[in-house]
Formats: C-alpha cells, sequence, structure tokens
C-alpha cells in the first residue's frame, strides 16, 4: 500500500517542498484563490495529494470543495481570471508544470494527463462529428493521415465499446445518447495513451443503470493501461468499488486520506464520518435520512481554527483556534483533525 | 435535404409573386391617368401610352395587368423605357457593376469585420476591444455619404492615393474604397455581432475539453471556436448582400459607377416606372436567393439544425 505525503497545510505561503520523489502525479499544497468583484475567495488551501501509475485515487467532497479546481488547475484550464494559483506545484514525474511554458504544458495534454468531464454533451463539440474530435488527435497530435487516423479512432470507439463504431463515426455527439457520449469522450481522452486520467465527475450526468456500465468501463480501461486516475466525486457508492485511496475534501483542503478499506471502515475525520452516515440505508428504510448540519464555510471568510469546526459535532475549544494539519495516523493514512488519534483508536 | 430545398424553392413563388405585384400595383395601378408623370416632366408620347396600354392590357383590371407583365418578365422581356430602350439592357450593362461592387463591400466585411470580432472577442476588455468598439460606434453613427465623400476627398483628392473616381473598366482595385464605403455601417455590425458571439462561447465547455486536448490555441480558435460563433455572422452577411444592392445609391453615385443604384436613381427622378420595376423585380430576386442560402449555409455550418 502506498504511504501518505504529509504536508503542514497550515503553513501559510510555503511554495511547496519542490523536492523529486519519482512519483507519476502529485501535487504539493497548491493554493488557488478567486479574485472576483465581491472579494477573493480561497478556494484551494494548500491541497497534497498524488497518484501513481496503476492505481486510482478518489477525490471525494462536497460541491464547492475545490475538487474540479484543483483538476483544472492540474491541466491547466483554470479561467484567469478569475482564478489565480497562490502557490506550491504540480508535479509531472517530478516537473513542476506551473513553472513550465505554455508550450511545454500543451504538449502534456491529452498525451501525459488527459480528462473526461461531467457533461459529455456540452463538452463535446456540437458541430463536429464524434469520429471528428476523436481523429483529431491523430491528426493533429501524431501527425498521421486522415485514412489512418480514421482508422484509429474507430478502433477507439470500438475499445469503449461502441455499437457499430464504424458507422457511429459520422455521427454528431446530439445523436449520440448520454452514455454513449460518455463513452466518445472517454475514447477522445484516451486517444493518445496518456499515463494519467482525470475523471471529472464522470457519472454524475447519466441514469443509475448507465452510470455503473461507465464505471465498470473506466476501471476496465485504467487496468488494461495501467494509468494513474484520479477519479472526482461527490458520490461514496461510486467510489467504493473502482478506487485504491481516497482523499476527502472539505473548504479547499485534504481532511482525510486513506485506503478505500481503512476509510470505509473506520474514517479519522469527523467530516468522513458524516459522509458515511448519510448515505441512505436499506434498514434503516422510513426513517429520516441523516445529514451533516449547517453549510460549507463562505471560501471568502473562512472561520479561524478547523474550517468544519461550525458543523462538526466533536468540536473543542481547541478546534475554533488552530488549524489542523493533515498529519499521518496509524497506518498509512491520514487525517487533518486534532482528534484524529482517538477516532482511529476507538474499537 | 433534397425535399427541403424543394419545399423552400416552391416557398420562393409565393413570396416573389406577391413582393412584385405590390411594386407593380405601386408605380401603375394608382387611381387615375396611369401615364401621368411617367415620362418626365412632358406628356407621354401617344405612342408610348398606345403601345403600352396594348402590350400590359393597361385599359383592363390590375390582375390581368401583372399577368401579362410578369409573362413577358418570365420570357427576359422587362419592356422598353418611353424612349423605346430596351429595360432588360439597362439592367443588364448596370447589374454587373453593382453586384461587383456589392462583392467587394462582402469581402471588406468578412475581412475586416470578423477578423477585428474575433479579435476582440477574445480579448474583452482589452485596447484592442476598446478600439473595436470606439471605432464600429463611429462608422455606425456616420452617414454612408459622409464616410464616401470624406474619403473620396481625404485619398482621392488630398492625398491622391486613389482616383476620386471609378473607371468604367471596373478594375477590382478601384473598388476597395468604394466597397469599404458601402460596407462602413455593414462592417461595424459583423464586428460587434462577431465580437459578442466569440467572447459567449470562449468560455463554452467545448472549447475547454478542446484546451484540454492539447490542440495548439490557433487551432482552438480558428476551428473549434469560430466554428459555432460563425452563424450569427454568416446570417447577416447573407441578408447584408441583398441590401448592399439596394443600398448603392449613394456609393456609386459618389463614385460615379454605372450601377443598378445609380440607374433606378435616374429612373425616379425622370419618373421612368417602367425601369423602376424592373430593377426592384431582379433586386427582390436577390434577396430571396441570398435568403434561401443562409438558411442552408446554417445546416453546414450547424449539424443539429435539421431539414425534416
Amino acid at each position: 500500500m502506498s504511504d501518505i505525503l504529509v504536508s503542514e497545510q497550515s503553513a501559510p505561503g510555503s511554495g511547496g517542498s519542490g523536492r523529486p520523489s519519482g512519483r507519476l502525479l502529485e501535487v504539493d499544497d497548491l493554493r488557488v484563490e478567486f479574485r472576483t468583484r465581491d472579494g477573493v475567495a480561497k478556494v484551494i488551501n494548500g491541497v497534497t495529494y498524488h497518484v501513481d501509475a496503476g492505481e486510482t485515487l478518489a477525490v471525494l467532497g462536497e460541491s464547492g470543495s475545490g475538487k474540479s479546481v484543483t483538476a483544472q488547475t492540474i491541466m491547466g484550464i483554470l479561467d484567469t481570471p478569475p482564478g489565480f494559483v497562490t502557490g506550491g506545484q504540480v508535479r509531472f514525474h517530478g516537473k513542476d508544470m506551473l513553472r513550465m511554458s505554455d508550450e511545454e504544458r500543451r504538449r502534456i495534454r491529452g498525451e501525459g494527463i488527459a480528462m473526461i468531464f461531467q457533461d459529455a454533451l456540452s463538452a463535446l463539440n456540437p458541430v463536429f462529428t464524434v469520429g471528428f474530435q476523436i481523429a483529431e488527435q491523430f491528426r493533429v497530435r501524431r501527425g498521421m493521415g486522415r485514412a489512418e487516423a480514421k482508422k484509429r479512432a474507430i478502433d477507439m470507439l470500438d475499445q469503449v465499446k461502441i455499437p457499430n463504431a464504424k458507422g457511429r463515426f459520422n455521427n454528431y455527439p446530439h445523436q449520440f445518447s448520454g452514455g454513449m457520449r460518455q463513452r466518445a469522450m472517454i475514447a477522445m481522452s484516451l486517444a493518445l495513451d496518456p499515463e494519467v486520467l482525470i475523471a471529472d465527475e464522470p457519472t454524475t450526468a447519466l441514469d443509475v443503470t448507465v452510470q455503473a456500465q461507465i464505471m465498470d468501463l473506466l476501471a476496465e480501461l485504467q487496468r488494461e493501461r495501467q494509468m494513474g486516475m484520479i477519479l472526482i466525486t461527490h458520490d461514496l457508492g461510486v467510489v467504493a468499488d473502482v478506487a485504491d485511496r481516497i482523499a476527502v475534501m472539505y473548504a479547499g483542503r485534504i481532511v482525510e486520506e486513506a485506503d478505500v478499506y481503512d476509510l470505509y471502515a473506520k474514517p479519522a475525520h469527523p467530516y468522513t464520518m458524516g459522509l458515511i452516515d448519510s448515505i441512505p440505508r436499506m434498514d434503516e428504510k422510513g426513517q429520516q435520512l441523516r445529514t451533516i448540519k449547517g453549510l460549507p464555510p463562505n471560501l471568502m471568510n473562512i472561520p479561524p481554527g478547523c474550517p468544519f469546526n461550525p458543523r462538526c459535532p466533536m468540536a473543542q475549544p481547541v478546534c475554533r483556534e488552530k488549524v489542523p494539519p493533515l498529519l499521518q495516523v496509524g497506518n498509512a493514512r491520514a487525517s487533518a483533525c486534532h482528534f484524529a488519534e482517538e477516532l482511529v483508536n476507538r474499537v | 435535404m433534397g425535399r427541403y430545398l424543394l419545399r423552400r424553392l416552391l416557398q420562393l413563388v409565393p413570396v416573389f409573386i406577391g413582393t412584385t405585384f405590390l411594386i407593380y400595383w405601386l408605380v401603375w395601378a394608382v387611381p387615375g391617368d396611369p401615364f401621368a408623370g411617367k415620362c418626365g416632366e412632358r406628356r407621354c408620347p401617344d405612342q408610348y401610352i398606345a403601345f403600352m396600354t396594348e402590350k400590359y392590357h393597361l385599359d383592363q383590371n390590375v390582375f390581368v395587368q401583372y399577368g401579362s407583365y410578369m409573362k413577358n418578365l418570365l420570357q427576359g422581356d422587362f419592356g422598353q423605357t418611353f424612349s423605346q430602350r430596351e429595360i432588360s439592357d439597362i439592367i443588364m450593362t448596370s447589374y454587373p457593376n453593382t453586384l461587383k461592387l456589392a462583392l467587394v463591400a462582402l469581402a471588406i466585411e468578412a475581412i475586416i469585420g470578423l477578423g477585428a470580432g474575433v479579435l476582440s472577442g477574445l480579448r474583452r476588455n482589452g485596447f484592442l476591444d476598446n478600439l473595436v468598439l470606439v471605432s464600429t460606434l463611429f462608422l455606425i453613427a456616420l452617414p454612408v455619404f459622409v464616410v464616401g465623400f470624406v474619403l473620396q476627398w481625404l485619398l482621392g483628392v488630398q492625398w491622391g492615393i486613389i482616383k476620386p473616381t471609378v473607371s468604367s473598366e471596373m478594375r477590382w482595385s478601384e473598388l476597395i474604397v468604394p466597397g469599404f464605403v458601402l460596407g462602413s455601417a455593414s462592417v461595424a455590425y459583423i464586428a460587434r455581432v462577431a465580437r459578442t458571439s466569440i467572447a459567449e462561447n470562449r468560455r463554452a465547455d467545448y472549447v475547454r475539453t478542446a484546451i484540454a486536448k492539447g490542440l495548439p490555441m490557433r487551432r482552438v480558435v480558428g476551428v473549434h471556436l469560430l466554428r459555432n460563433s460563425l452563424i450569427p455572422v454568416v446570417t447577416l452577411l447573407g441578408t447584408d448582400l441583398g441590401a448592399l444592392m439596394g443600398g448603392a445609391i449613394v456609393t456609386e453615385g459618389i463614385f460615379g459607377i454605372n450601377g443598378i443604384g445609380r440607374q433606378v436613381f435616374r429612373a425616379i427622378i425622370t419618373k421612368e416606372s417602367a425601369t423602376v420595376v424592373g430593377i426592384v423585380v431582379v433586386l427582390v430576386l436577390v434577396y430571396l436567393v441570398m435568403n434561401l442560402l443562409v438558411d442552408l449555409l446554417y445546416a453546414a455550418l450547424d449539424p443539429r439544425i435539421r431539414y425534416e
């Protein structure tokens, strides 16, 4: 099992440690803020995670926790303005991408790190055929001729199990069903054989039955190609089967990171406990669903101390004063809670 | 597609009949003597009255008149002026000149308008964007004859860069300045529509996808963004060709171009009604055909538009 990179999340203005570690992709103390007319929102406040070849990291969190913004920063598709990276590093093969030239970064996109998006209908260009958009990768990035690129694109459509791939090549995105569109999106992102795939809520826009098919497909392709995969989701049910490790985000920080089994068996952060408790259960049918009380903090005005303290059932005076750093607790897991040890050691 | 085209072509027929009938009716079917004020300052020659009355059944009701006019028209006979000149000759000599001028104006609109719109739309609130906004406002506010006379005087008379008037050979290079004058207001509208369209689509998800695919910026903008942003611009350009031909009266007058604008102006001044009707009928045809072309172009640009 992989060990966990531990960082002092509370350290202000630290620019990442910069030491090479032989990791495939690592995000190190990343900080991003959104400068809007109403003020500055601190969206990412020192996020650290990594993914290696052949493993799947699930990044879990509710809307606004910063999971998608982290992914956009890795890809270099953050909207600037309003988004600005104010600190940290994103290292790919040990090299900080935030300090690369635009051209260097562009070449990594698609080939080194690829991304699939939540809503394939709006993410695919409506005026070009699905085949064109896949073949484009082979033609522009690999310099292939039209015929060869088409052959390879059809092959990609086959790999994501689109029936009658040849006949579907000339279809437009709106002629595909939701599930087929997401498959096409996956085919497009995997065309250049990327080492890391970031899937940003790939099943949120789909029917439940189709969701499972797409997740199975992603897991299968990840295994076959030994890719590193970052699966961004807010759905605890989705990650259990697919992920190796889970990083839970809250208010732009990682609050807990653990092996999938450990995290479900014994969460080491009250927020994670709340998330797991709020999964609807068959044996509690008819009873009110459990929720985490309160709302996520306003990112323009994050409360002092632990950002979760206003909602935390275990909050103590120390939680309102000191930001808990993400520290290793027990075996290969980390938690950003002052009482993490107690939580892990409870019976 | 074929059925759609056929249906659209059939739709042209009633529109064409309706508009041309209206024009004919306005000019010929006014109450009273149909030849009053139709032949310039003088009374129409009896010979012309007799000839026209017989040819177009002017002594019968307006529908019969219109019918016989259209019958002749469809055979390429636009009728004669009271000085016995074939109106089709007038149209044939002046029409190509106007078409040439309008095409130059259209090309200028497309190149300058689209170029300025794309550049300013990509960098909203930048220096170029503000420059485009101010200069287009200027062009929209200025009447065509002011732009025309100022450019003619500055470039043609003061600086001698161009000849103040266009020669009868109508060389393309001579038409650049008149073309710009003719298209000056439209160029500004095109730039503004293109700017808005580009700025709107710039943040679209599929543009983000194209960037995430690692495509060069040139391709992201030139292929993925532009194709989606072109639809409103094409509408404007297509319908503008008709407007340009009809609107060429002032520009042709300033630069001494023998086009239909000038002919229609002359015909109105000299009260040569048959000529006016003939030229306007041809203009209507251009409008209709351009509208059809624009609708067909939509489908080429946006596959989501279906022709059932």
